[in-house]
Formats: C-alpha cells, structure tokens, sequence
C-alpha cells in the first residue's frame, strides 16, 4: 500500500517506521527542516520537507495513487486540512485524522474523515479505567460497526449481583465477552452467575450501554 | 443583524467598526485581549477572549444566535476549521472564510465553503490598478493608497503575502 502521512512528530516518526517495516510504502511530511534532518538518517528517501496541508506538496509526493493518508500533527485544524485536501483534490479513498480536542471527533465525522482517532480521550478512559471505583469505561469504539467495547465493574449493589446472566434478559445490542473474576477469565454464558466485583467486558451498540447500565448498574441515564 | 467575528486583525477589526456603523449587533473574538486595542476606544461591541475553535468559546460568544461568522484569523486552517464548525454544529445562515493560499481556497469554495482570497483578490486588484489606464479622475493605485473602497472588492490587508509566509497563526 502506499501511504502519506502528514506530520513528522513522534506519532508520525513511529507510524512511519513500523509501516515500512510492515513492507509498506510510505511517505512522510514534515514542515520543519531540522526535524526532517534528524529523521532522515533513520527514514531515508521516506521522509520529505513539505506542508502536508498544501496541494503543491501532496501532488509532488503523488498523493493521487495513495491508498491511506494519515494526518497526524498536533493541530486539529491542520489534520482536517489534510485529509480534506487529499480526499476533495486527490480522491485519497481512505483518511485517518487524529484529533486532539475531543470536542472535534464529531465534525471531523460529519466531514467524512473516515477513521477519527482521539487520543485524549484514549488516555482519558485508560486513566478512568484504572481509578479504584469506576463502574462503565468506554475502552475502544469501533466506528465502522457501530459498536463499543466497555469494561465495567459490578458493584456489591448492583441488582444484577448473584443472578445469572440469562436472568438478566439483555438484549440483542448487548454482548457480554468476557469476565474477569480474580485471576480467571470466563467466557459467560447463559448460566454464567454474575458475581460483586466481576470486571465484565461487552461490545455494545449506544442503546445496548444503556441497558447494561440499568441492569447492571441501576442506572436509568447516562452519566 | 447578529454577526460573530473570528481575529481582532486589521481587518477583523476594521470589519467589525464597519459593521457597528451599519447598525449591526457584533461580536468578536480573539486569543489575544490585546489585540481588541485596535478597536478603538469607542467600539459599540462586544469581545470575547478565547480559542474560536473551541465550542465552548464560540458558545460563550453567542455563535447559537449569530446570523453570520466571519474567520478572518491569520492562519488558513484556523479559519477553515471555525467556518466548519459554525456551518456544520451550529448551523449558521451565513459562513465567510478568509483563506490566503489560492489552491485551498478553490478547494474549499468547492466543498461548498464560501471564502475569500486575500492573495487572489489583492493581486488582481494591484494588475487592474498597473495596467488600466481608462481615463478617470483618480487612478485605482491613488484608490488603494488612500484606503479608499475599490469596486467590487474591499482594500485587502497584505495583498500578494504568499502562501508560505501565512502558516503562522495568530
């Protein structure tokens, strides 16, 4: 596959070296000139001074044969440039943002960027996940799918504590992966008995985490 | 009219005096309190400090009542992104973008962005101004050294700035 990337940080540095690991062909922007020296001793031919937001510099790298642009600096506004440059001019098929203020994951989406990846609130989750009392984390969303994987913990209260999973009635948007109970993973089934501090980890549509807070958690809205 | 400026510039703030003289309802906003110095003294409008790419700031500054936005900051993408989100999550009647680089201006006015060249417009402007010399009691190079309105076009703020020298942002 050949692959740009715009921006030349951390992020985009290790994005490029493990694809072209992965034998993939890859090019990647950075507007800085030091920088791009630095990196060139490691990435060689793949690194390129450029503005990835300019049309010049994505014709010259010959974005409109690229399969996946991957926009990746630290300024929300110049990862929407990117991938909207190269999808509108380049007819890039597939572009891969990543956003830094959470509150752009949603026009990010309305402007057909095709994977959002925010990790602000990737850390976010990570940290709420390992505070001692969290009941429901969000861990990973799976856009395409419409689906997301959570982990919530039981509390002693909870009105699901000691019945089985089939008495539980969840539905469909519902679908319990995974417990872990001490040491020991369960795959739950139907008679699986839903214990206080299980960590059960589901995939759920946006109405399915609502019914598995209000059965689990008895909670009737979202936080 | 309500209307919600983005960047106290020169042309920020010359558009928002203009605005209030029409009678319009204003609001501007900008990172940098002191950039509201070039207001003027008297200015009838409101100001708001704050990152206009932040919902919460443009909330803040009444973007949910605006009729219009205007994203005159220095930096293209800042501009493009603002406009976005005034169009898109507020659903604002009338969205202006100021976009110096040509090439993404034709992209975006494409997208259905409406938004202006300050670069193309000043250009052909200064063209029209060397190269024009139709009788008339004035030439359009007095016009623009005065600061006078040209037809068609307001006087820009930096006329042939080229792409590259307006990465920086505000």
């Amino acid at each position: 596959m050949y692959i740009v990337i715009g921006g030349g940080g951390q992020v985009g540095y290790y994005l490029a070296k493990g694809l072209i690991e992965q034998g993939h062909e890859v090019v990647l922007l950075e507007k800085d000139s030091r920088r791009v020296e630095r990196l060139a001793e490691e990435l060689s031919n793949s690194i390129v001074r450029g503005d990835a937001c300019e049309a010049r510099t994505l014709a010259e790298v010959g974005t409109s044969r690229a399969n996946l642009v991957i926009a990746v600096t630290g300024d929300d506004e110049d990862n929407l440039v990117i991938c909207q440059v190269a999808k509108a001019r380049f007819h890039v098929a597939t572009t891969i943002a990543r956003v830094n203020n959470p509150r752009n994951e949603g026009l990010f989406r309305k402007l057909g960027i095709d994977v959002i990846v925010s990790p602000t609130q990737s850390i976010l989750h990570m940290i709420e996940a390992q505070l001692p009392h969290h009941t429901l984390v969000p861990l990973m969303t799976l856009t395409n799918a419409g689906l997301g994987l959570v982990e919530l913990t039981v509390p002693p209260t909870s009105p699901a504590a000691g019945k089985t999973v089939r008495s539980m009635t969840l539905p469909n948007s519902v679908n319990l992966a995974l417990i872990v109970r001490g040491d020991t993973n369960l795959t739950p089934t139907g008679d699986t008995v839903i214990l206080p501090e299980d960590h059960i980890f589901a995939l759920v549509t946006a109405e399915g985490e609502l019914s598995l807070r209000e059965r689990l958690l008895n909670e009737s809205a979202a936080r | 009219m309500r209307l919600l400026i983005l960047g106290c510039g020169r042309v920020g703030a010359t558009l928002a005096n203009i605005m209030i003289k029409d009678g319009h309802e204003v609001t501007v906003i900008d990172l940098n309190s002191e950039a509201f110095e070039r207001l003027g003294s008297n200015f009838g409008g409101v100001t708001v400090v704050g990152d206009g790419t932040d919902e919460d700031v443009l909330m803040r500054a009444g973007i949910e009542d605006a009729k219009a936005f205007a994203a005159v900051t220095n930096g293209d993408n800042r501009n493009i992104l603002a406009a976005q989100i005034a169009k898109h999550i507020f659903g604002v009647q009338k969205v202006i973008c100021r976009i110096y680089d040509p090439i993404r201006q034709e992209t975006y006015n494409a997208l259905g962005l409406e938004s202006i060249s300050p670069t193309v417009v000043g250009a052909k402007l200064i063209k029209t101004a060397l190269i024009d010399d139709a009788p008339r009691t004035k030439s359009a190079v007095q016009s623009i050294a005065e600061g006078r309105a040209v037809p068609h076009a307001t006087v820009p703020e930096k006329p042939l700035t080229t792409p590259e020298a307006t990465e920086e942002k505000h």
